[in-house]
């Protein structure tokens, strides 16, 4: 199994434990991963909201980058995600929309090449039962809610793999992972997204919501597969927590990080010291991890 | 004012806007968002699921209806068109399939287009600086981007206290990680620009 990787901008940043869990959970499951050679931004929100044509053209260069490889494209941020699938649609069935992205690019494409989330290649690519065979270190006991967010499954003609009101791709994944899921209500609501740049307050109410949901729905723990979302409910936590009443610390951890664990992989490999609230002491209970840090940053 | 649309004309009648102030934004907006915002019945099913309601000035239902009207400067001038996070909520329930975060992404184009006097300016500021990044480097270079973002809102101050920890945690560089094409990624940008405005 063979995909041209598109880590994107924030996993080169603030999601730096994406990048590195989503390397090494693809490695030990025998998934090679080799980066588009010369990637770039995607656009991302500040491009569809400001100009359409760079929109679609910046997704087309890096498609058409990956097209020389042969095989299809993997996408761990889910916006980065949705932005390469959008293209790809519009190029696919609009030629208007096609003729536009060549003459900006200056190559041809037909919006072709596939691209996939990492999540949809482990459940239905990999399969939950080939995942469960290879689990060395079940997360016993450990209750998760899985948070989806908005662009992993919306909207369903563009992105597809899962359910867009109530996904359970994650779930799976994490039931493989030997952990028990909790059944709430906030699956897909939205974080804020970009609204962290410019309007804190908003995203604070939202994950504040969320935090409280995951919570009262009994989880110890959340799990993310989307950069924004993962820097919204856990750097902002004490944030939300000062400005709509106090919150319980709850770890926001990337589900490819407790995928990671359970399959036997060490914390320092996935970064589970990068995170602001550390998930160490909750992680122990379960023996995935020492209850503290052996390195320095916790 | 012409009635040469109006109703009672049969089904092109129907589908055609009614031009009675004048003004073309419901044809402006269908076309720059492929959206047929026409369709809009006012079931207020996007107004209800969506997460930033409560500090919207205008319900997205209500940015619809106003489209509808023609009521530009309302519109151009709101501060939801600025608020949507492009959660796609409301994209994905519309009961006619209108694409309404894309209606937003036109709404926030047009307004910048025609130099409308935002009521804040923050979110054209953070775009601004973000494609300003990528232009310049390729991909996002997020403490630049930062900075240049804050120097134009002139807030320098918030956040700044998380900075230390991101750095510690090997979460922000001090130095750009530039993409190998970067030439490609500016040509991309030049002719994006001149596409603008093309039909």
């Amino acid at each position: 199994m063979k995909y041209a990787f598109f880590p994107g901008c924030s996993l080169e940043s603030t999601a730096r434990p994406f990048d590195l869990s989503t390397r090494a959970v693809c490695r030990s499951l025998g998934i090679a991963l080799e980066d588009i050679p010369g990637w770039v931004c995607c656009g991302s929100t500040p491009a569809h909201a400001s100009n359409d044509s760079l929109a679609v053209a910046l997704p087309a260069l890096n498609l058409q980058k990956a097209q020389a490889a042969g095989v299809p494209v993997m996408v761990a941020c889910a916006s980065c995600y949705a932005r390469l699938r959008t293209a790809n649609h519009r190029i696919a069935r609009a030629p208007e929309d096609r003729r536009r992205a060549e003459r900006v690019t200056g190559h041809p494409y037909d919006g072709g090449v596939e691209v996939r989330h990492v999540l949809d290649v482990l459940v239905n690519e990999l399969g939950p039962d080939r995942i469960r065979a290879k689990v060395r270190q079940p997360l016993t006991g450990l209750k998760v809610a899985c948070y989806y967010g908005c662009l992993l499954t919306r909207p369903p003609e563009i992105v597809a793999f899962d359910d867009p009101e109530h996904p359970s791709s994650m779930d799976e994944l994490m039931a493989a992972a030997g952990a028990e899921t909790v059944d709430w209500p906030f699956k897909t609501e939205c974080c804020g997204a970009s609204l962290s740049m410019t309007n804190s307050e908003i995203v604070c109410r939202l994950t504040h919501r969320i935090l409280s949901m995951a919570r009262e729905s009994g989880a110890d723990c959340l799990a993310v597969a989307c950069p924004l979302c993962q820097v919204n409910l856990d750097l902002r936590q004490a944030d939300a927590g000062k400005a709509h009443g106090a919150l319980p610390p709850m770890p926001v951890l990337y589900v490819t990080q407790l995928l990671g664990l359970a399959l036997g992989l060490s914390a320092d490999v996935l970064g589970i010291d990068a995170l602001t609230v550390s998930p160490r002491t909750l992680l122990a209970k379960c023996g995935a991890v020492a209850p503290t840090s052996a390195g320095g940053i916790a | 004012m012409t009635r040469e649309n109006s109703p009672g004309k049969g089904e092109e009648g129907m589908t055609q806007p009614i031009p009675w102030n004048g003004s073309r934004l419901l044809e402006e907006v269908q076309q720059c968002s492929g959206a047929q915002v026409s369709a809009c019945f006012q079931c207020h099913k996007c107004s209800t699921g969506c997460p930033i309601g409560p500090e919207m000035d205008f319900l997205p239902s209500q940015i619809m209806r106003l489209v509808h009207l023609g009521a530009e400067s309302e519109v151009l001038a709101s501060r939801s068109i600025w608020l949507c996070a492009s959660c796609e909520a409301c994209t994905t329930r519309c009961p006619m399939a209108i694409d309404i975060a894309a209606v937003m992404d036109a709404l926030r184009i047009l307004a910048i287009e025609r130099r409308i006097d935002l009521p804040d300016a923050r979110g054209k500021q953070f775009h601004r600086s973000f494609l300003g990044s990528v232009r310049r480097h390729g991909r996002v270079y997020e403490m630049g981007m930062m900075a240049a973002y804050k120097l134009r809102i002139r807030d320098l101050l918030s956040d700044v206290e998380k900075v230390p920890e991101l750095v510690a945690q090997g979460k922000l560089s001090l130095l750009p990680n530039r993409s190998g094409d970067i030439r490609q990624v500016r040509e991309i940008f030049r002719r994006s620009k001149e596409e603008e405005g093309k039909p």
